[in-house]
């Protein structure tokens, strides 16, 4: 019990930080202010916040759940391709969003998007699958803290409890604090899990008295040798991961969070040291996830090996209910709690558990983004901050806050899959296949609002196929996968154990290809916005005829 | 040509990040424990982060700060 109330004062500490340490700022706009921090986030805030805000339960546990189950592919799979991917968004995306925010006092992307392409509806249309997307991030962040406190707790704190405690937590000081509150408590919890990683891995290792000898053993057993490979990913599988970082910057929390640094300069910081940060996060989640594979004295870890190996002997004979069970009894979610409560002495274990909790609790920056994405989208685009003021806007905000915060919590409780699975199924792909937007609306004068409309109906239309397919095509036992459509002798479509495969790509390679035409073709076959709003986004237009958003060296 | 050099180095690390090359094996194990697919993919990102740095050295759009510092006074003037 005592790990769990070191993480109940951590969350009494967070709560503190997001209500009352950071008022608002005297003299600014209300709304501005609220959503955005007044645009005023110093280097070190917005470098922490930024990163924190985009490592959600699953850089820990779903990391370490994965790890256990798949190896170290974990790592190159998801961690080093967003090492890469997203800082290079950051600078070539975030920057140009942030000057064009602070040029026209954008506060969203779709607001941004409408008055790219001279459109209103249409950014309607995308702040739906925006909003859609995004709530299933939201719920990640409840599960993961039911998961954890349920763990940590050595199950006294049941699941249930635990989200509600953690939405709890989380609704109050994002609806008290705002994006100051948040940006300030994600920095606290982005410290504290920078710091799990390190102490999490010493004190496992210390405990398990050296790595060495447990990964030679490893390597010497045919049954987890494969672990310490990838020969269980096909290249083309580890290819196609490639395409999920997309996703970050079109994420609207993210592109939202650009908004908030007081100068462009604050981003050099953070694309030099975003790889770093994942490297020092992911890399020992994924270690000690794999680790725990040896660790045959916890009950629990022995259960999911078990259930993994019925998985793996029996699967085929079972019928696809059984089979879903049998994979929620082996992952891996809070393998890397259970190795904590191994090995780590109790008061530490709480420590850590806080740190775990710092990364559960990312949700906060999701809710905060559909807020305003609510209040600046639909309600004053519609005429509501004209009628009723700033000050009613922001309420409305913050009642947003309580309303998506109870939907989500009541979701999570009856949600089956794993924190992973439904994370990198739904939400990822499909802002994946979104990021062709941001693209084409800061590089290519010629897109148009149609070619926007084609991008956001695409990605609805794609994730919706994809979420029925695999509801109507059961998931296979381990092993070979289930052809359902063949061309030529190619498989073009099959339902793998984790998911689906086009042409053995993961979906979002057809989804990001697929879009990126839809917007180049539709584009070039419909009418462009008018000059002047063209050259609001391109200035060199007239000077140069040569983008002012294009990468040149000033000096 | 240093834009050229940049988009070229960018496009080698990507390449780089599908090390087909160690994907059957674990050995050596660096340090005694850490599989070479995974201590490569470590130094994948700290290869990541240096692109970063160069990226931010050599190609940082400070035009587009300008434009904001620019119009910071005309708007201090029109209030």
């Amino acid at each position: 019990m005592i790990p769990a109330i070191l993480v109940f004062i951590y969350l009494a500490v967070v709560l503190y930080i997001g209500i009352f340490a950071f008022r608002k700022a005297s003299g600014k706009k209300e709304a501005e202010d609220f959503f955005l921090a007044s645009r005023s986030l110093g280097p070190f805030v917005f470098l922490f916040s930024l990163f924190g805000t985009n490592m959600t339960a699953f850089a820990i546990l779903g990391s370490s759940g994965h790890a256990f189950s798949n190896g170290i592919v974990t790592f190159g799979l998801m961690a080093s391709s967003s090492g890469l991917v997203i800082p290079l968004t950051l600078f070539l995306i975030g920057t140009r969003v942030w000057a064009l925010g602070k040029k026209y006092g954008f506060m969203t992307p779709v607001q941004m998007f409408r008055d790219r392409w001279e459109c209103g509806h249409i950014g309607t249309a995308i702040f739906v699958i925006q909003a859609v997307l995004l709530v299933p991030y939201i719920i990640i962040g409840i599960m993961g803290g039911g998961t954890t406190l349920n763990a940590i707790s050595g199950g006294l704190v049941p699941y249930w409890f635990g989200g509600a405690i953690v939405a709890l937590v989380v609704m109050s000081y994002v609806f008290f604090g705002g994006m100051r509150g948040t940006a300030w408590v994600n920095t606290f919890q982005t410290i504290l899990f920078l710091l799990f990683g390190a102490i999490a891995i010493i004190v496992i290792g210390k405990g398990m008295g050296g790595f060495s000898s447990a990964v030679q053993a490893m390597a010497a057993s045919p049954v987890f040798a494969p672990l310490l490979t990838r020969e269980r990913i096909s290249p083309l599988y580890f290819f196609s991961y490639t395409f999920i970082p997309l996703s970050a910057i079109a994420f609207p929390h993210i592109l939202i969070f650009c908004l908030t640094a007081e100068k462009m300069s604050h981003f050099k910081k953070t694309v030099i040291f975003y790889p770093l940060c994942i490297l020092a996060i992911w890399l020992p989640c994924v270690f000690l996830g794999v680790m725990a594979n040896r660790v045959s004295d916890v009950p629990q870890i022995r259960a999911k090996q078990e259930a993994r190996r019925v998985l793996a002997t029996q699967g085929k004979t079972m019928t696809p209910e059984a089979r879903d069970d049998l994979r929620e009894k082996a992952a891996g979610d809070d393998v890397i709690m259970l190795l904590l409560q191994r090995y780590a002495p109790l008061w530490l274990a709480g420590l850590l558990g806080a740190g775990i909790m710092a990364a559960v609790m990312a949700s906060d920056s999701q809710i905060l983004a559909l807020s305003t994405m609510f209040t600046e989208d639909v309600f004053a685009h519609y005429g509501g901050k004209r009628r009723f003021g700033e000050s009613v806007q922001v309420l409305t905000g913050r009642i947003f806050v309580i309303l998506i915060t109870i939907f989500a919590y009541a979701v999570a409780l009856r949600a089956p899959e794993t924190i992973f699975e439904l994370a990198i199924q739904y939400a990822f792909s499909g802002y994946a296949a979104l990021s062709p937007l941001l693209v084409a609306a800061l590089f290519w004068k010629g897109s148009t609002k149609w070619g926007a409309l084609a991008v956001t109906l695409w990605t609805a239309a794609s994730v919706v196929a994809v979420a029925i397919f695999q509801h109507a095509v059961p998931a296979p036992a381990p092993g070979p996968a289930t052809l359902v459509w063949s061309l030529s002798g190619y498989e073009v479509l099959t339902r793998t154990p984790g998911g689906t495969a086009v042409l053995g790509f993961m979906p979002v390679v057809p989804m990001v290809i697929v879009s990126s035409l839809l917007m180049i073709v539709v584009s070039m076959m419909t009418r462009k916005p008018t000059p002047a709003t063209v050259a609001k986004y391109f200035v060199d237009v007239e000077r140069k005829n040569e983008p002012a958003l294009s990468i040149k060296n000033s000096k | 040509m240093k834009r050229t050099l940049l988009i070229i180095a960018v496009i080698a690390l990507y390449v780089l990040h599908q090390d087909f090359w160690f994907w059957r094996t674990a050995h050596p194990l660096v340090f005694g424990f850490v599989p070479i697919g995974l201590f490569y993919q470590a130094c994948f990102s700290v290869a990541a982060s240096l692109l970063m740095w160069m990226l931010v050295k050599f190609a940082w759009p400070s035009h587009l700060e300008r434009e904001i510092e620019q119009q910071r006074p005309e708007e201090d003037a029109t209030n």
